[in-house]
C-alpha cells in the first residue's frame, strides 16, 4: 500500500489522470448560454412579471374579488372597483408595487378567474422606481403582449392545480 | 550622426518585439480564461469581437480609464515604484529570447545567466509592492512570495545546470542547436517535470498561488493597487508566465527546431514552431489551473527544498557522470 502511493507520487499518475479528464471535459458541451442571445428553458409554472388577462372577446377578466389584494402577504396589490351600468361589477384600479410584490405567486392561485397571472417575463429592470408601480393599465398591456404564452401554460399547468 | 542611427535602429528592433509580445500577452490572458472556462463546461469570455479576442483589450481600456488609488499610509515612490519595476523586469528579459535562428534582439553569450538574473529580481518588484502598501495582506503576500520564489528559483538553477552540462554554453542560440539531434526532454525528462512545476511556483500560478491566495489574503500584494497600476502588475506576470513558457521550450523541447527533420515539418519557418511550443506549454499551464486545488504552505516549501533540489542535484551528478563516463562532454 505505502509503495502504491509512493509510485504514484513518483509517477505524477493521479495528476496525469487530472489532466486527462479535464481535456475530456473540454471537448464536451458547454452547460452555459450566451444569455441575452439565447435564453435558458422557463418552466411552465413560473413566477415572473405579472400581467392581468382578458376573455378572448376583450373583456376583462377580473371580477374585482379582491381575493388577491387580501392573500397578498406584502400587500403590493390596491384594488377599487365599481358596477357597471350593466349590473357586472369591474375594477376601476388594480395597482402592483412591484418593489412590495415578492414574487410568491399567492394571487395567481386566489384568483378564481384565472385574471391576474405571473408571466414567464423576468427582464422588466427599470431605470426608476416609479416605473415599477404597476396600474391597470400596465398590466392589461402585458397580458395582451403574453396572452398566448399565458394561455399555454395554464393550460399545461392545470392537472397539477 | 551613427549615434542616432544606432539608437533608431535599435528601437526600432525592441519595438518590433515589444509590441507583438504586449499583443501576444493580451491574447494569452484571453487563451487562459478561455482554457479555465472550457474545463469547467463555461464558455468563457466570448462577447467581444471574434470569439472574445478583444477581451482583455476592453479590460484594459476599463483599468486605463479606472481611479489610482494611492493608500494615505503608503510610501507613494516605492508603490508606484513596483508594478514598473515588475512589468520592466519581466519585459527586458524577452530581449535574448531567440524566438527563430535570426529573430532575437541581444545575441549574449551569456543568455541563460542573464534571464536567470532578470527573473530573480523580478521578486523585488512584489516585495516593494506589498511592503510600500502598509498593510497587512499584502504584506503577508509579500512575504509568502518572496519565499516561494527564491525556494523555486533555486531548483530551477540546478535544473538548468543539467542543460548546460549537455551543452557546454550559455548562450540561448546554441542550446538549441545542441538540441538538433535528440531534444533533452527525453534525456532529462524528470528535469522537465521539475522544471514544468517551478515554474508554475516561480509566476506564482496555481497550485503555488499562494502570494494572492485570495481566501486568506484578499489580492496579496495587489490588494492596495488599483486602475492601470494593478493592470501592470497582471502583464508582468502574464510576461513571466510566457518568458518560463519560451525559456522551458528552448531548454528542453528544442527551441525552433521541428519536431521531425523530413519535407513537410522542415519548411515551416522556426518562429511557427517555437510559438507553438510556448503555446503548448502554456496550454499546459492553463489547464492545470483549472484542475488543481492550492497548496498549504508549508506543503510548497516541503516540495521545494526536501524534494526537488535534492532531486535535481543527484540528477545533476548523475548527468556529470554520465557524461564523463561515456566521453561525451561537450569539447
Amino acid at each position: 500500500m505505502k509503495l502504491n502511493r509512493f509510485f504514484k507520487i513518483i509517477f505524477l499518475s493521479e495528476f496525469v489522470k487530472a489532466i486527462i479528464i479535464a481535456i475530456k471535459e473540454i471537448l464536451k458541451k458547454k452547460k452555459t448560454i450566451n444569455y441575452p442571445f439565447e435564453k435558458g428553458k422557463i418552466s411552465p409554472r413560473f413566477r415572473g412579471e405579472h400581467a392581468l388577462r382578458r376573455y378572448p372577446n376583450g373583456e376583462e377578466r377580473c371580477i374585482a374579488c379582491k381575493l388577491c389584494e387580501a392573500v397578498c402577504p406584502a400587500q403590493a396589490i390596491t384594488i377599487e372597483n365599481e358596477e357597471r351600468p350593466d349590473g357586472s361589477r369591474k375594477t376601476t384600479r388594480y395597482d402592483i408595487d412591484m418593489i412590495k410584490c415578492i414574487y410568491c405567486g399567492l394571487c395567481e392561485e386566489s384568483c378564481p378567474v384565472d385574471a391576474i397571472v405571473q408571466g414567464p417575463n423576468f427582464e422588466f429592470s427599470t431605470e426608476t422606481r416609479e416605473e415599477l408601480y404597476y396600474n391597470k393599465e400596465k398590466l392589461l398591456e402585458n397580458g395582451d403582449r403574453w396572452e398566448s404564452v399565458l394561455a399555454e401554460n395554464i393550460k399545461l399547468d392545470k392537472p397539477y392545480r | 550622426m551613427e549615434f542616432i542611427y544606432t539608437i533608431y535602429n535599435e528601437t526600432y528592433k525592441i519595438l518590433l518585439l515589444l509590441i507583438p509580445l504586449l499583443i501576444s500577452v493580451a491574447l494569452i490572458v484571453w487563451f487562459d480564461r478561455r482554457v479555465w472556462g472550457f474545463v469547467q463546461k463555461r464558455k468563457g469570455p466570448n462577447v467581444v469581437g471574434p470569439f472574445g479576442l478583444f477581451q482583455t483589450v476592453a479590460d484594459a481600456l476599463k483599468y486605463i480609464f479606472k481611479e489610482i488609488i494611492i493608500p494615505a499610509s503608503a510610501n507613494k515612490i516605492v508603490f508606484i515604484l513596483a508594478p514598473i519595476v515588475t512589468m520592466t523586469l519581466a519585459l527586458s528579459a524577452w530581449s535574448v529570447i531567440p524566438l527563430s535562428e535570426r529573430i532575437i534582439i541581444a545575441d549574449i553569450n551569456v543568455g541563460v545567466l542573464y534571464i536567470f538574473a532578470i527573473s530573480s529580481l523580478g521578486v523585488y518588484g512584489i516585495i516593494m509592492g506589498g511592503w510600500a502598501s502598509n498593510s497587512k495582506y499584502p504584506f503577508l503576500g509579500s512575504i509568502r512570495s518572496a519565499a516561494q520564489m527564491v525556494s523555486y528559483e533555486v531548483s530551477i538553477g540546478i535544473i538548468i545546470i543539467n542543460v548546460l552540462l549537455c551543452v557546454g554554453s550559455l548562450n540561448l542560440k546554441d542550446i538549441v542547436l545542441a538540441q538538433e539531434k535528440l531534444w533533452f526532454v527525453v534525456p532529462l525528462f524528470p528535469m522537465f517535470v521539475i522544471f514544468f512545476i517551478s515554474a508554475l511556483a516561480e509566476t506564482n500560478r496555481p497550485p503555488f498561488d499562494l502570494p494572492e491566495a485570495e481566501a486568506e489574503l484578499v489580492a496579496g500584494y495587489q490588494t492596495e493597487y488599483s486602475g492601470m497600476m494593478y493592470a501592470m502588475f497582471w502583464l508582468g506576470e502574464y510576461a513571466n508566465i510566457l518568458l518560463l513558457c519560451a525559456l522551458g521550450s528552448i531548454l528542453f523541447l528544442g527551441g525552433w527546431l521541428s519536431p521531425i527533420d523530413i519535407y513537410p515539418f522542415n519548411i515551416i519557418p522556426g518562429v511557427f514552431w517555437m510559438i507553438f511550443k510556448i503555446l503548448l506549454l502554456f496550454f499546459m499551464f492553463a489547464i492545470i489551473k483549472a484542475i488543481v486545488p492550492r497548496y498549504r504552505y508549508d506543503q510548497l516549501m516541503k516540495l521545494g527544498w526536501k524534494v526537488f533540489l535534492p532531486f535535481s542535484l543527484l540528477y545533476v551528478v548523475l548527468t556529470a557522470s554520465f557524461l564523463v563516463y561515456f566521453d561525451l562532454l561537450p569539447k
